[in-house]
């Protein structure tokens, strides 16, 4: 696998599916939730986590986030370790991944040596391609100047980008840039323009996927936890049948959604962060936790597209399961 | 610093090495004083710059250190101050020549923000 390979083969989509919702499984609940028009439903207890028969799935994928790379302080001194349980535990799903996507803090404090040392983990990974959005933690000195020389997609020197397939558009979005003292993070008017431009070449019955990884959605402003002009992206995308969001960031898992675009952010691979705006913690710093509860904080995620079925099935999974 | 060691039943030797101590510390705490910055310290603590507004005489030079266990930057929106990532311990420095004010924030986390006021006494 190379990440920035940019001899992508797109799959033209032979059936195109309506609509897609979402199928999500809280592993950490066990319980499976599907979620027609806005309303989540449970559906009832799962034993290993597997979302009905894989076989069925058009396409199946997997996000991982936030693997900060070079953080080796108490909260979670192996994060190497970390990001190779989760690579185990990626190459034993019952259907291999097309690919895998990484939602951003890729590395801690963007340093040349923490870039390579994660493209080098993440070419561990048995799988056709990883496609990656950066973290504010990967844009620290140079903004994304640094990131762009291990993980540059396209070759176009912008960490923004699209590519199809199986029959699903997908949207990378640098959401980190574009900060102002005292406000959110932005996407920025360039790349509003550019989406914008994207998405005007795409069907409305087309499934849409975006990556990006802060919130699309303000879960809590005091901690810079939200996209200041998401609406606006929002706002492109709603014309869509089915739109999913994949943010990291806020390293725990959390959903919205919205008619019929489904917002949700991922478990890091690093350390968890606090809920947002716990009661009696005043900053979104490192989580510490005892001894052997740590992997069931971190995990990966898998989604995959249900060939005949309207939802979008996602299974987070703890490191321990 | 040198210290010598006293002989026993030495009274002598024990003045002697009472002067080689304080002339020890003298000469610690005159190179403690000239590695530290004439100016204010800002401490970077709990995600927040304290003191968060900080009026100082142009010439001075104002120093940043982090104690949080996540990296955090000191940057203007003009790049007149442009830190590099700073992580636990890492400590930032700038000198102010010009007067005027200059209003900083935490490209991580942008909801951090801090003012320094440059003024002549």
């Amino acid at each position: 696998m190379k990440p920035s390979d940019p001899n992508r083969t797109d799959i033209p989509d032979a059936d195109r599916r309506k609509a897609l919702g979402c199928l999500a499984a809280w592993t950490g609940a066990a319980v499976v939730w599907t979620v027609a028009g806005g309303v989540p439903r449970a559906l009832g207890a799962t034993s290993a986590g597997h979302v009905g028969d894989a076989s069925k799935h058009a396409l199946t994928f997997v996000q991982i986030s936030d693997t900060h790379i070079g953080f080796h302080k108490e909260a979670n001194p192996d994060v190497v370790g970390s990001l190779r349980r989760a690579i185990a535990d990626i190459h034993t799903l019952p259907q291999a991944p097309a690919f895998v996507v990484h939602t951003g803090d890729v590395s801690h404090l963007s340093k040349p040596e923490e870039f390579g040392q994660a493209r080098d983990l993440l070419g561990e990974l048995k799988v056709d391609r990883v496609h990656t959005v950066p973290g504010e933690h990967d844009a620290i000195d140079d903004g994304v100047g640094g990131y762009l020389k291990f993980f540059d997609h396209d070759g176009k020197g912008r960490a923004w980008y699209s590519f199809d397939q199986g029959g699903v558009h997908f949207i990378g979005l640098n959401n980190v840039l574009n900060f102002k003292m005292g406000h959110l993070a932005a996407l920025g008017d360039d790349q509003l323009a550019w989406l914008k431009a994207d998405l005007a070449g795409v069907s409305h019955s087309t499934p849409v996927v975006v990556l990006a990884h802060i919130p699309m959605w303000t879960v809590w402003e005091p901690w810079g936890w939200g996209t200041a002009d998401a609406a606006a992206a929002i706002a492109l995308l709603r014309p869509f049948g089915s739109v999913t969001v994949l943010n990291g960031h806020i390293h725990q898992v959390l959903q919205k959604v919205e008619g019929h675009v489904a917002l949700h952010t991922a478990m890091s691979l690093a350390y968890p962060l606090p809920t947002p705006g716990q009661a009696g913690i005043g900053e979104p710093g490192p989580v510490k936790v005892p001894a052997g509860e740590l992997g069931k904080l971190l995990g990966t995620r898998q989604l995959s597209v249900v060939r005949g079925k309207h939802e979008l099935a996602l299974v987070d999974t703890p490191l321990d399961h | 610093m040198n210290r010598s060691i006293p002989l026993a039943g030495s009274d002598h030797c024990g003045l002697h090495l009472f002067f080689c101590i304080v002339l020890g510390l003298l000469l610690a705490v005159s190179s403690a004083t000239a590695a530290t910055p004439a100016g204010p310290t800002v401490d970077i603590t709990k995600f927040a710059f304290t003191p968060g507004e900080l009026t100082i005489a142009p010439g001075t030079t104002v120093g940043w250190t982090n104690h949080d266990e996540v990296p955090h930057t000191v940057a203007s929106t003009d790049k007149r101050l442009m830190s590099k990532a700073l992580d636990t311990d890492d400590r930032f420095e700038h000198t102010f020549n010009e007067e005027g004010d200059f209003a900083y924030y935490c490209t991580l986390h942008p909801f951090m923000t801090g003012v320094v006021h440059v003024r002549k006494p």
